[in-house]
This record gives structure tokens, sequence and C-alpha cells, in this order.
């Protein structure tokens, strides 16, 4: 995939209409308060001027102060004020909020978890976690729930944030303009590791993101290997299967993430550390290191089990 | 000001002295009702939680000046996060203005000599210190409230928070709104029934118009609050369901009471901010207030609007548009009363004649912040873009631009000001104004770059984030602003400290202020004026006449009430003379009442219901003792 598009989360790099509508509005707004910034400096700076003077006036001026403060204290700022109401709340609200529900061509339905992002595609049996792969030039319509606490979705350089509220579904368009890989965090506070709850949406012309639904689609690949084999069994023997679910396996957990197709996937534990074999055997044995406070127990393993647990999920493409 | 005092009035004034004397030494401050004691308790009860809150601030800055840095676990960095915000905002600002300024300085601004309900005032304290106690036993339990100050639910509720971390900051602020309720009634009463006569309401101070919108404010917006928490203790600890969506409860609820309570409350941090500034200002500037009807009547408008814009908290939490754009335009709607103050400060300097001594630094420190802070607000009010930036560090810069720069820069700057009124010694300028720059700096330093972090996508509330981002210098140099302004802060303290035992004597006047707390000597005396001052105009004190006029009266025993422990009511608009008010002495009852409910509110949390319902019996014993007790007219 040709990565053009940063992996950043800047609200001001925007990739999409409604972000750059965003921006604009950001970059307008700044300009406006810089001006209303130098006056107010001014007049602090005339009364510098005319500091420690004698005479003691106690009164005068008052008219002209009078003036100063009905003019640019109240009309001048009714007249901004209600300029950028209008602009901002009634012309540029629309283009960033979520067209109508039959308008759009794709659903994705993600899901806040403590603290983790569960994707599904609906009308699909494709499931992940914490990597959302969509369409470019194709209205997305993100429809945002939680399994637990408020967690807000947010991909800045995308579109504005949604809250995922328990008890409703908040949508979100999500358009890119460009291929790209656009990083999004977690922005509503939901316990201890609110931190490093990211995620990647990765933008794909439309024949690239078609297969990648196909196979996210499928059940998980049989191992083929005798070191796959005896990790399969590990994974199905202690208690892994309790908490993940690996389809088309008796793997059918619903507590962590879809392992479905792990190896598909470039991050472990939403983004908090690379997804390879070293990193995985890491959090395998320790989850607690790098993700304090996360619901999965550590392992203590036999090196040899661990590879061949390690070799079982590399092998989930 | 100094006058001469015939052999008469030394007769009456020594009378005074006797009627109103407290017993000396630890006692007296116990049992105390004097309003200036029980402001200087408040004053330092909020220093120790201001530095405490601080600490808390510096800890996490330390924390977040690296990227991926583990000083701290992620479970004590949200307890450090939620302190800090509780801390400074219930246990500092709020009670440091209205509890220790507000106390201290109205009762001298409008001429009375005490508060409207003295023992009120004395339990309002003592309730205030403990709940204080009470919400900070939690950090040394290590299971200090850890969910945020605004504390959403689900999150606070015993399915993700099970421990008693939610129910000390539940159960403390309940506590705290008890002592903040009574404190208010009692501000507004003494505001509109106790001031000089003369003193109509157009002649009224500023300063006591910023307390009287606080006040109203307080009143309304806290029963949200408390009903709110009410309901999380229901819910968390008897197994209601109030914001349970499984059986028919809604997360929004927590949300509108919280911030029905939350906004207003923005506004009560910052209208006594209002109020000094409007104190300090005319004093340097030599002149009086410009637009001084206007200024009033905004504060008191910031107060009123500040009621209607609460969801602009929640516009990212899937609100029908059609509420986002009404609660836009109240948001806007109340700039207007802000940037009719502004500008009345900077036009009444500009056209004063200002002597930019350390409190006038600190009031144009304060302008600037308030301003910046100010405008970032106002972007908030552009939906597409709060939803952009809401619960990014581009808010956190915005409202640490206001409750720091705008709400704690003019209670320093106070500090200064009135500090030869309380201490009748003058701090040193120099260091003073050392101090302003520092603090200065350190603030422009430590919040100005998270405006760009916030749009560089740094959400809140993280106890660390990735070395790729591109974060960590602009983190690093706001840790250094923080340590920068520490010493600013600490450079206060000293020279305050300092200059209490050994500054020159200051006199009752040193800067030539205009409200009546300068027409008394330094520190001023139990009764505060030998002759309650008559008012002609919004500056009595630059009436040079009727103050000389004072002395006069003192000899002839008018408007001196010497015989008995007493100050003059007046009318609530025109305050003309009314009656002679007996006024309650010292008492150890709102102690053992504050002992009383605090005792029940540690047993409401331990779970010991029936020993709660016994501490709850003995409240209300202490309280029929207490009035018992009241002074009764002979």
């Amino acid at each position: 995939m040709a990565a053009r598009a940063g992996a950043n989360q800047n609200v001001l790099h925007p990739e999409s209409k409604a972000e750059h509508a965003i921006s604009t509005l950001w970059w307008v707004m700044l300009a406006a308060c810089a001006v209303g910034f130098g006056v107010i400096v001014i007049l602090l700076f005339l009364g510098w001027l005319r500091r420690n003077r004698e005479s003691l006036p106690f009164g005068g001026g008052d008219r002209a102060g009078m003036v100063i403060v009905v003019g640019l204290g109240v009309l001048v700022p009714i007249v901004i004020l209600s300029l950028l109401f209008v602009w901002s709340d009634i012309y540029v609200l629309p283009t960033t909020e979520p067209p109508a529900g039959a308008a759009t061509k794709l659903s994705v339905q993600v899901i806040g978890h403590d603290w983790f992002w569960e994707v599904r595609y609906p009308g699909t049996a494709a499931v992940t976690a914490n990597e959302i792969h969509i369409p470019i030039k194709t209205p997305v319509d993100m429809l945002g729930t939680t399994a637990d606490v408020i967690h807000s979705f947010w991909v800045p350089e995308l579109n504005r944030k949604v809250d995922l509220i328990p008890g409703q579904v908040n949508r979100l368009l999500l358009e890119p303009e460009r291929p790209g890989r656009y990083r999004g965090q977690c922005a509503e506070f939901c316990g201890l590791q609110h931190a490093h709850m990211a995620m990647y949406v990765f933008a794909d012309p439309q024949p690239v993101f078609r297969a990648w639904l196909a196979n996210m689609a499928r059940p998980a690949r049989k191992p083929r290997t005798a070191l796959t084999r005896r990790g399969a069994r590990l994974f199905q023997s202690l208690p892994c299967a309790g908490c993940h679910m690996i389809r088309g396996t008796g793997a059918t957990g619903t507590a962590g993430p879809d392992l479905t197709h792990l190896a598909s996937r470039t991050t472990l534990a939403a983004l908090t550390i690379p997804n390879d074999s070293a990193a995985l055997a890491g959090w395998i044995r320790d989850p607690q290191h790098d993700k304090p406070g996360n619901k999965m127990p550590g392992f203590s393993l036999t090196s040899g089990d661990t590879a061949a647990l390690v070799a079982y999920l590399e092998s989930l493409k | 000001m100094a006058t001469t005092v015939t052999e008469p009035g030394l007769e009456r004034v020594g009378r005074l002295e006797r009627i109103w004397s407290e017993p000396r030494g630890a006692l007296g401050w116990l049992i105390t009702t004097d309003h200036k004691r029980i402001g200087l308790l408040y004053f330092f009860t909020t220093l120790a939680f201001f530095g405490a809150g601080g600490i808390e601030a510096l800890l996490m800055r330390t924390q977040l000046a690296q990227p991926n840095e583990k000083l701290l676990s992620p479970e004590t960095y949200d307890q450090l996060m939620t302190m800090h915000g509780v801390t400074m905002i219930f246990l500092f600002v709020i009670p440091m203005t209205t509890g220790a300024f507000g106390n201290y300085l109205l009762p001298l601004m409008i001429g009375a000599r005490d508060m409207a309900f003295p023992r009120l005032n004395a339990l309002s304290y003592w309730l205030f210190l403990a709940s204080g106690l009470f919400m900070y036993a939690s950090v040394f339990m290590h299971t200090a409230p850890n969910a945020g100050w605004f504390d959403y639910v689900p999150l606070a509720l015993k399915q993700y928070d099970p421990g008693r971390n939610i129910d000390y900051y539940a159960l403390g602020l309940i506590f705290n709104g008890v002592a903040s309720t009574a404190a208010a009634l009692n501000f507004i009463v003494t505001i509109f029934k106790l001031r000089a006569p003369g003193m109509s309401l157009n002649r009224m101070p500023l300063f006591c118009f910023a307390m009287l919108a606080v006040s109203l404010s307080l009143i309304f917006a806290l029963p949200s609050l408390t009903i709110d928490l009410v309901y999380l203790e229901l819910q968390r600890n008897v197994g209601f369901h109030f914001f349970d969506v499984a059986h028919g409860g809604s997360p929004f609820l927590w949300q509108h009471l919280f911030w029905l309570f939350g906004h207003p409350e923005v506004y009560i941090i910052i209208l006594p901010a209002f109020g000094i500034a409007t104190s300090i200002i005319p004093t340097f500037s030599r002149r009086h207030m410009i637009a001084f009807p206007l200024v009033a009547l905004a504060e008191l408008l910031v107060a009123f609007i500040g009621f209607g814009v609460w969801a602009h908290h929640m516009f990212a939490t899937g609100l029908p548009t059609i509420t986002l754009v009404f609660f836009a335009a109240a948001s806007m709607m109340v700039v207007i009363p802000s940037t009719i103050q502004v500008f009345a400060w900077t036009v009444t300097v500009a056209l004063g004649r200002p002597e930019f001594r350390a409190p006038l630094l600190f009031i144009g420190g304060f302008i600037v912040f308030f301003v910046l802070g100010g405008l970032s607000g106002i972007m908030f009010a552009a939906i597409p873009f709060d939803q952009a930036t809401t619960d990014t560090y581009f808010v956190v810069a915005h409202f640490h631009f206001i409750i720091f720069g705008a709400a704690v820069f003019p209670i320093l700057g106070g500090m200064y000001y009135w500090f030869p009124k309380v201490t009748g010694r003058l701090y040193h300028e120099g260091l003073a104004k050392l101090s302003f720059w520092l603090a200065f700096v350190g603030t422009a330093l430590t919040f100005f770059p998270m405006h760009i972090l916030g749009l560089l996508g740094m959400t809140r509330r993280v106890y660390t984030y990735p070395a790729s981002l591109g974060w960590g210098s602009y983190n690093l140099s706001e840790t250094i602003g923080a340590f920068i302004l520490t010493a600013g802060l600490l450079l206060i303290f000293a020279n305050l400290l300092y200059s209490r035992f050994r500054g020159p004597a200051s006199g009752p006047d040193p800067f030539f202020g205009g409200t009546l707390e300068w027409a008394t000597s330094s520190p001023p005396p139990p009764y505060n004026f030998p002759v309650i001052p008559t008012v002609r105009s919004a500056y009595p004190n630059w009436d040079r006449d009727e103050r000389r006029r004072d002395a006069e009266r003192l000899a002839r025993g008018e408007l001196v009430l010497d015989e008995g422990h007493e100050t003059p009511a007046t009318t609530v608009r025109d305050a003309f003379p009314d009656e002679i008010l007996e006024m309650p002495g010292e008492s150890f009852w709102p102690p053992v009442l504050a002992l009383m409910t605090a005792m029940l509110f540690v047993m409401l949390l331990a779970h010991h219901y029936a020993v709660a319902g016994i501490f709850a019996a003995l409240a209300l014993a202490t309280l029929g003792a207490w009035h018992a007790q009241e002074p009764q007219a002979e």
C-alpha cells in the first residue's frame, strides 16, 4: 500500500472535504482573533505610554471611554459573532455531518471497548480490531457504539470526533480523498489505558479494499506446519479462547479483540506495540508491561510453547 | 485615613474595642465570628490546598515531559489528574475568592462591621475545611477519585470503579456544596442589607457586584451538582439505575446535570477575578472605572447567561443539530458582557494615569490571558471546530488561560494589593515585579504550546504518549514553563512572608484607594470602622471631605453604635438607614456542628448507615443548642 499521507493526527492537515472545512474555519478565526488581541494589546500599551504622570484626574474622558466600550465592546462583537455564527454553525456545520443513512455506500460499525476498537462491516462476516480499512472517495458511514464506558472516535485528518455512548448509535462521515494511513485516538477519558487506545484508518483504492474485505470475511486459515498446529492446540487449551474469537475454530470469546486475521494487522494492543514475533511474544508473556491495567493476564509458557503460539498467530493472515 | 480623635471619641473607641474583642490564641481562632479572622482562616487553608494542587500538577507535567515516561503509573496519574481539578476548583479558587477575599473585604468595602450571619460564616469555613480534609483523606488511603473532575458515567459507576474512590468525590462535593451554599446566602444578605447608609446599589463597588453575581450563581448552580451526586451515590451504593441504559436510565442525565452546574461554575471561578481587577485598576490608574454601570450589569449578565450554555460541553455527544445550534448561539451571546468588561478595563487604564506597580502588572497579565483564553473560547462556539478540538490539549490551553491566567492572576495581584491592609506593612516592590514576570512567562510557556498540541491531535487525560507524533518538544517546554511558574509563585509567598515581619509600615491607605476598606486603619480593628461611614459616591474614600466628617461624627457619637455588638442595616436599593442589628458574637457551635456533619459523611462513606443516622441526630441537636444560645432581644 502506498502510504502517501502521514500517520499523524494533525487537525490542520486535512485529507477530506469535511476536515478541509474545519481547517479553513480555524485559519479564518485565528486571523480574526489576532486582530482582536492586537487591539487589546494596543490599548494596554497606550496606558503604558501614559504611566506615572503627575496629576490625579479621577474622571474625565468618560464620554470617549463609553463610546469605545459600547462600540468595540458591544457593536463590533455583535457583528463579528453573528457572521461567525452564520458561517460556522449554519453553513459549515452540515458539511461535517454524516449524510442521511441511505446516501452512503458503505457502513462500518465501530464498538469501543476498554481499551480497543472492535470493527465490523455490516452485511459481511468481517470483524477486525483497531485497524479500519475503507475505500477512498466513497462516503463511509461510521456507526459508533460502545461495549462499556464512553469512548470517542476521532481521526483528526478525516473529520470531527463523535462520542461512543451506551444506548445510542452515533454516526460520522469518513471520506478520505487520498490513499493513506490515518491515525486516530480515543478522545474521551475511559480509564487506565485511555492513552493506549489508538487506531489506524487505512484508505485504499476500491479494488484493494474489496480484496481486503473479502479476506477479512473468511474464517481463519488452517495451521499448516507442525509448529503452527501446536500453537493452535495451545490457543484452544490455554485460557486464550475464552476471551478471543478466531472464526472457524473453537475460540469464540468476545472480551478481547477478534484474532481471526491478526497477522494482517500492523500493530498490537490498539497501536501500543508493533505486530512482529518479538513484540507478540513479549505481549503474551507480560501484557501488563506495555499496557498496565488491560484485561489480559500474563502466561508463563516455555519458550517452545511461546514460539508455537506466536507462529500460529502470525500465520493468521 | 488619619484623623484627629477627640477625648469623647477615644472613649467611644475604647468601648468598641471592649465590645468587639475576641479571646486571644488558638481558642479565639476556633470560635471566632470576625469576618476578617474567618477570611484569614480561609486564606491559609485554601493556600495549603493550592500547594497540594500545584504539586499534583508538577508531578503530571514531569510525567508528560517526554514520551513514554514511566514516573507515574496510569492509576496514580488518573488520581492526580482528578484531584488536581477538584482541588483547584473546589478547594482553592472558589473558597479563596469568596471565602478569603470576599469574607475579608466585602464587609469593609460596604462599611459594615461583619457579615450578616457571622456564625453561619464560621460554619461555612469549618464545613469547607472538613470537606477538604475528607476528600484529601482519600489521597492518603491511595483511593483518591480517579474518573476525572467531570466524573462521567458509566466510568464512575461501581462496575468500572469498584473502590471507594468515587464515593470520596461524590460525598466530598455534596459536603463542600453545603459550605458554599451557606457562604453564598450570607454574601447575598450582607450585600443587600448591610451596606453603609448612602451606598445605594449604583454606588456599590464593582467587587461587590461580582460577589453578588457569584453568590447568585452558586445558589442556583450547586443544587444541580448535588442532585447529580446524590443520584450517583444512590446508583453506586443502593442499587438505583439513574444512569443505567439497560434499566431505562441514561448517561446523558449525568452530563446535563453536571454541566448545568459546571458551566456557571466557570463564571463562579472567573467573576471574583473581575471584581478584583475592577478594584485594582481604578486605584493604580488614578481614575474611576469607565462605563461603571455597564460593567456592573455585565457582571450580573455573565452569571445569568452562563446558565444557558451548558450543552456546549457536549457538542460531540450526538445531540440533535438544532440543540447544538441553540447552545452555540447562547455561547456567543455570553461573549458580549465579557467584551464590555475587557474594553472597560483597558480603556480605564489607557485614559488614566496608570502606575504599573505589581498589582496592576498582575491585572495586565490577567487581561492578556483572559483575552487569549476568551478568544479561543469563542472558537468553541463554532460547532465544527469544537467537535474537532474538544477533549484535546487545545481545550486544556483554553481553560487554563481562563482559570489560571485570568482567575488566579488577580488573586495574586490582590494578595499584593491588600497585603498592606491586612498586615499594616508594605511588600517589596522590586521582588514583586520580578515575581510577576516569572509567573507571566511561566504561565505563557506552560499553557500556550498546549494550543499547538491540541491541533496536532494530542488528546486530554492521557498519562503518556508515543514518541512518533512529534509532541515531545512542546510537552518539554510546557514542563519547563510549569517550573518557572512555580518559582514565580514561591517568590510571591516568600516576599509576603518576609514583608509580614520586616516590611515597612504602610499606614492605612498606601495606594490611595477609592473604596472604603482604605478608610480604616491597617489592619482594621475588630469593629472595622469607629464610625459607620456615610457614602455619597462610588469611590467614597476619594471624597476627602466626607471622610474628614467621620471624625466629627465620632466626637458626636453619631453612627458609632458603641452601646452593643451592633451594625446598621439599610434598605435594599437605596441604602436608607433601616434598623440597628444586634450581631451574635463568638461561638463554639459552628465548629462542633461542622464536626458532627463531617462524622455523618465519614459514616456514609464507610456504609455505617445507622451510625450516620446517629451523627445526623447529633448534628440536629447541635443546631438546636446553637439556636437556644442566639442573642435574645432585651
